[in-house]
């Protein structure tokens, strides 16, 4: 199949900062979006895109490629703006993001965008679509694997449990989800609203074996997902600590942020925020 | 054809089971996603002959769809298979946006469905889903009368790519269709031809819909007798054409009277060729405490209860 491209660390950072301003005007432009997750899950999703998943843009539908479902199907700025410069559309297409007749819908529906495994939008449903590719991929005896990234409060709905359950229960060393823990939800701080602590011994109750990292560094990100799966005859779990609104300070773990459109003042003042940084 | 009712009564699971084993053997893509339901879907079978192809995952419908789902873009093609109220009533929006916005090929199961389960009350009856899943665009809807019928549409089902609701009961019918019968997908099966009213049927209905027509012939009305087991995309032509050439419709269904055959059969009456009708159901209740073919009855779903209502339509001329 493809070779991975070959990226450093440096490399996907310098990417990120270029996208991280792209997603910026995309949502200004538009007037809608989820900024704040969007900025959470970018590193996550450079990373993955860029480095570790075994995927070519020409064939979006080999049934060799690895797995990726975008659970928090919200944050479909980050997701769209990663396959547009990952190849999978032209980046000129990002320009239609919920236009009329766009087929860049608030929320990626696969039948219309290369590259999105399943429509998500309504939360929970990423973990057990994923649990069902990875079942797929043992039965046929497939060697690529499964990726999934929700968000945390997205967990508060018991889907993703009945999926955790099974993929313990199944030992899917195949499967990995990444949590983008950035401790907010659309309203309020999760913790506040319902609380998931212990989350990783949660996970481990549910017979996965769980890493907890820093969801913005590359170099941990990269050695993680490098050391897939984390214990074999278990599914992995990866608590990505992340902030939402990451990169812009104002924006930064401020709970008003979840799906605000930035004033041209603000826009102005995040770009030269994101300019400013290495 | 006019068919003749059989004596013997099927469990169309069976048919159902059978046809899968077969298809398993066929297709190694075929695979059987479950709630715990192994025996009430009778793919105890399936599970022996193919015991890793057999997912149960438990009590978990939300998961048990998604699962399908992420199997059908795995590559195989999966029967998700579960008492129809939970698979429907549980996992409604993971039907609606994993299965048929998606577009996955997963082929959904509702076994036991209508009031089947009978004095286990309302909670196990399933007298909405024709309303829940012909709501939902992209997923086509079926509720096969008999085992010859049950075996061809899981067939075709298996055969063709699509998000499907498939809808089977557990109550004994008799054969109504011929062995020539040859099912097919948003078509209309006449069973018995007539120019004075039309009694439309389907599931366990169609049988009670036959026998009706008989009980009008003795009183010199002539009855055409459709059954639709295709309730999605409905077979516009035949509706109109039976509107037209008969002039009365009366429809019959293990469902409510709300939103379901009887519902999708009015909306193509009132645009195209306004007829009188009466639409048989459950009259929106939630059914009392009763064995099914007690509750059958007491909701006037019978041979005697469709004869009245064409009666009282045919005094009505």
């Amino acid at each position: 199949m493809t070779v991975k491209p070959l990226i450093s660390a440096h490399d996907l950072a310098s990417r990120a900062k270029a996208q991280r301003k792209q997603n910026l005007e995309l949502i200004y432009n538009t007037g809608m979006g989820h900024i704040g997750g969007d900025m959470s899950a970018t590193d996550i999703l450079i990373t993955l895109y860029f480095a570790i998943l075994n995927i070519d843009p020409r064939k979006p539908n080999d049934p060799a490629r690895d797995r990726f479902i975008m659970s928090k199907g919200h944050c479909s700025g980050a997701l769209y703006s990663t396959l547009a410069n990952r190849g999978f559309f032209p980046v000129e297409d990002l320009k239609t993001y919920m236009q009329p007749l766009s087929k860049l819908n608030g929320h990626p529906d696969r039948n219309k965008i290369p590259g999105v495994e399943t429509n998500t939008g309504p939360l929970g449903h990423g973990l057990p679509v994923a649990v069902g590719t990875a079942i797929g991929a043992k039965l046929g005896k497939q060697s690529w694997r499964t990726y999934v990234l929700t968000g945390d409060g997205e967990l508060q709905e018991g889907s993703n449990w009945e999926a955790a359950m099974l993929a313990g229960h199944r030992g899917l060393d195949n499967l990995t989800v990444i949590i983008d823990r950035n401790r907010l939800q659309q309203g309020d701080w999760v913790e506040a609203t319902n609380n998931l602590e212990p989350l990783a011994d949660k996970w481990r109750a549910f017979g996965w074996s769980v890493s907890e990292i820093d969801g913005h560094d590359y170099d941990a990100l990269l050695e993680t997902f490098h050391s897939l799966p984390l214990e074999k005859g278990k599914p992995s779990c990866i608590v990505a600590h992340t902030h939402k609104g990451n990169g812009i300070s104002f924006m930064q773990d401020h709970p008003g942020w979840h799906h605000r459109v930035p004033t041209e003042a603000e826009l102005t003042e995040a770009l030269q925020e994101l300019g400013e940084k290495a | 054809m006019n068919a003749t009712l059989d004596a013997k009564l099927y469990d169309c699971r069976d048919a159902f089971a059978e046809t899968l084993e077969r298809l398993g053997e066929q297709d190694e893509r075929i695979v059987v996603v479950v709630n715990d339901s192994v025996g009430s879907s009778k793919v105890g079978g399936f599970k022996k002959k193919f015991p890793d192809r057999l997912i149960n995952v438990g009590i978990a419908e939300q998961n048990m769809v998604g699962v399908g789902a992420g199997l059908a873009n795995a590559g195989f093609i999966p029967f998700v298979c579960a008492a129809a109220c939970f698979l429907t009533g549980r996992a409604l929006e993971q039907i609606k946006a994993d299965v048929a916005y998606s577009n996955t090929n997963v082929k959904l199961v509702g076994i036991s469905s209508g009031m089947a389960y009978g004095a286990l009350g309302p909670t196990h009856h399933s007298i909405e889903d024709f309303a829940w899943t012909r709501a939902i665009a992209n997923l086509t809807v079926i509720a096969p009368a008999d085992p010859t019928e049950t075996s061809q549409v899981i067939d075709m089902a298996a055969k063709t790519p699509g998000p499907m609701f498939l809808r089977l009961s557990r109550m004994g019918v008799p054969e109504v269709h011929d062995k020539g019968y040859n099912f097919e997908l948003g078509k209309a099966a006449t069973l018995r031809e007539g120019k004075d009213i039309t009694l439309i049927a389907n599931g366990v209905l169609v049988t009670k819909a036959l026998e009706a027509a008989s009980l009008l012939a003795k009183d010199g009305i002539d009855a055409r007798v459709l059954n639709m087991a295709t309730v999605k995309p409905i077979d516009k032509a035949a509706i109109i054409k039976a509107a037209r050439e008969t002039g009365a419709i009366v429809t019959a269904e293990e469902h409510s009277t709300h939103g379901g055959l009887g519902s999708a059969i009015a909306e193509v009456v009132v645009e195209n060729a306004p007829v009188q009708m009466r639409i048989l159901g459950v009259p929106g209740v939630f059914a009392p405490t009763g064995e099914a073919p007690w509750l059958l009855e007491h909701f006037g779903l019978t041979a005697q209860g469709i004869y009245e209502a064409a009666k009282s339509l045919k005094t009505h001329d």
